[in-house]
């Protein structure tokens, strides 16, 4: 660690942890509503709300402490506001706290109501259900947070990593804008939702993923020079095919029939950027020079587009084709898809950032014990959510063969029912992930601290 | 002529390339959905409906055209499948009604005290929903 203004990341990442392991509670919560009824402590409505609200922001603090980090170091300079920076943080932080106690506390009609939802309707779709209000502090946190890494970039020195981040984090900004438009025709809503959900997803924070990867590669091997002619080919990638394979999204949802054609195309090659970063990490393991002495980074590393090409690539991939989409939309599928493709990609690469800075942030690069509990929770973690994904394709086959291909005239709920045991496999494995959780955040409190 | 052969252009060109098809798709897109009457029919009524929608967080539990969560029902076509124009909005009226069940070992869904207009206007937003040229999708009619 070169520079102060580097530290910012340490309180991002805690808190980014802090925040996933709230995110798994409630998704187990979540997954004993699934099977055992009786029992529910929270209503499944809330506490689904706050799993994938917690979900996307949990990631954006990691995604900013690693900006935070890789910025000054990159650009060669301290931040350019460094004191704003951890105002910003906190400012962030109680927003986040507010909104994880209206939710919890309040019903979602009554939180509606007392925001004024129904002056400017923006509420209650999914992944976009945060007040109004709240979406307008997020919106200014991204700005000031943009506004203050782009100055650092311009009066430092440019790398393809930085101005990458950097239109990663911009671009993010930019798309947030059509969090505020919700059309009263529920079509072009839908339309215009996609636009900020899909260009997050598959284009603005994939940017920064693989900026991140690029870093910690670079790290690893120290070759810039070829870290760099694969960041260009994997960003190419990137752009080219996730722009117009929004038209994945469009397939039943009111537009016009050519979407099918254009979603379908422009998805096969969606995979591409994934089998990139796979071609590219695997540079490194063929790399005599790079001994790194963090084991668990390199085995993050080396995973993270591994599993992404799996999850992400693979399993979207099998599900995207409008003629099979056409039975698998909507149905338990996508949830496999959505937990898979959100852990290999988004959760794997955080954990990797951390994996790289926190032993620097805590004077703890020689540690070994540290390293080996955070090994035991990568292979608990990755195991136990490749096996939820898996009980969950398979419910989802059987919910999609028995509804929507068989005359069984049964209702949704008994249907639901008799995949009980798929349920339980799943609440199980969700229940062993909660223990990779806890070996992760162990793995802090026992590595050992170099006094300097 | 460099600039045809230099990555560098090529990889910019197909940018702006696919993002003016994506413009292009888009204005079409919009001008085909003002087409169909029923999308422009919208009354204060559904625009009402979909607000309850909204702001009761039903897609926490349903989706609605596929999309939201999986715990519940399909919603898109709920309409139809409870009966169309013969009792759809008595049926579902009664449904909203008569939550929670309280049946055990069944998902329960919580009771939101709708009143009668909010009532009427969900129920004029999932009528006005299950009319939406879908290309025939869900496959089947129970979602």
């Amino acid at each position: 660690m070169l520079y102060s203004s580097q530290r910012i990341a340490k309180p991002y990442f805690i808190a980014a942890i802090t925040l996933f392991t709230i995110q798994v509670l409630f998704g187990l919560s979540m997954g004993m509503q699934y099977v055992e009824i009786s029992i529910p402590l929270i209503s499944f409505d809330t506490a689904r709300l706050i799993h994938i609200s917690l979900l996307i922001i949990w990631i954006l603090f990691g995604f900013m402490g690693a900006i935070h980090y890789i910025i000054p170091e990159e650009s060669e300079r301290e931040l350019y506001y460094p004191k704003q920076a951890i105002q910003l943080f906190w400012i962030f932080l109680s927003l986040v706290i507010v909104t994880f106690f209206a939710y919890l506390l309040l019903p979602y009609a009554t939180l509606a109501k007392i925001t004024g939802n129904q002056f400017f309707p923006t509420m209650g779709r999914e992944y976009l259900e945060q007040p109004t209000i709240i979406k307008l502090g997020i919106f200014a946190i991204l700005c000031a947070f943009t506004y203050n890494m782009t100055m650092t970039v311009l009066h430092g020195r440019k790398t393809v990593i930085n101005l990458l981040l950097l239109t990663g984090i911009a671009g993010s900004t930019i798309v947030f804008i059509f969090a505020f438009y919700n059309s009263s025709n529920l079509v072009i809503a839908k339309y215009y939702k996609w636009w900020l959900i899909h260009f997050w997803l598959e284009g603005t924070w994939e940017l920064i993923m693989e900026a991140i990867l690029a870093y910690i590669i670079f790290k690893i091997t120290g070759d810039r020079e070829i870290v760099e002619k694969w960041l260009y080919v994997m960003v190419a990638v990137t752009l080219t095919t996730s722009i117009l394979g929004i038209g994945h999204h469009y397939y039943w949802i009111g537009m016009p029939e050519y979407w099918q054609w254009i979603g379908t195309i422009f998805s096969i090659f969606e995979m591409l950027p994934f089998f990139f970063m796979v071609l590219f990490v695997f540079n490194v393991v063929n790399c005599t020079k790079c001994r790194s002495s963090n084991r668990a980074l390199k085995l993050w590393a080396l995973s993270t587009p591994i599993m992404a090409f799996l999850g992400a690539g693979v399993l979207g991939f099998l599900h995207t084709l409008a003629p099979v989409n056409y039975y698998s939309h909507g149905t338990q599928i996508t949830s496999a898809h959505g937990h898979l493709a959100f852990y290999s990609t988004y959760v794997m690469i955080v954990l990797t950032m951390i994996s790289y800075a926190m032993p620097l942030l805590r004077n703890t690069v020689t540690d070994k014990i540290g390293q080996r509990f955070e090994i035991l929770a990568f292979w608990i973690m990755t195991i136990s959510m490749f096996c939820m994904a898996l009980f969950t394709v398979i419910a989802g086959i059987m919910q999609v063969y028995i509804q929507r291909t068989t005359d069984i005239n049964l209702p949704f709920i008994e249907i639901q029912n008799s995949m009980n045991i798929l349920y339980w496999l799943r609440e199980i494995s969700g229940i062993i992930f909660m223990f990779g959780v806890i070996i992760y955040i162990i793995s802090f409190f026992v590595a050992e601290i170099k006094k300097t | 002529m460099k600039i045809f052969t230099e990555p560098k252009y090529i990889y910019y060109s197909s940018l702006i390339l696919f993002i003016c098809i994506l413009l292009g798709l888009t204005i079409h897109t919009i001008v085909v959905l003002h087409q169909p009457e029923h999308l422009n029919n919208l009354t204060p009524q559904i625009i009402q409906g979909k607000l309850v929608w909204e702001e009761n967080n039903c897609i926490g539990c349903h989706t609605l055209l596929g999309e939201g969560a999986y715990f519940a029902p399909e919603l898109g076509n709920v309409y139809k499948r409870r009966g169309g124009d013969n009792g759809g909005v008595y049926f579902i009226k009664a449904w909203l009604k008569s939550m929670p069940t309280n049946i055990p070992g069944r998902r329960q869904m919580p009771q939101f005290n709708l009143t009668e207009d909010e009532l009427n206007a969900l129920i004029a937003f999932l009528k006005w929903t299950s009319e939406i040229n879908t290309s025939s999708w869900p496959p089947s009619e129970k979602g």
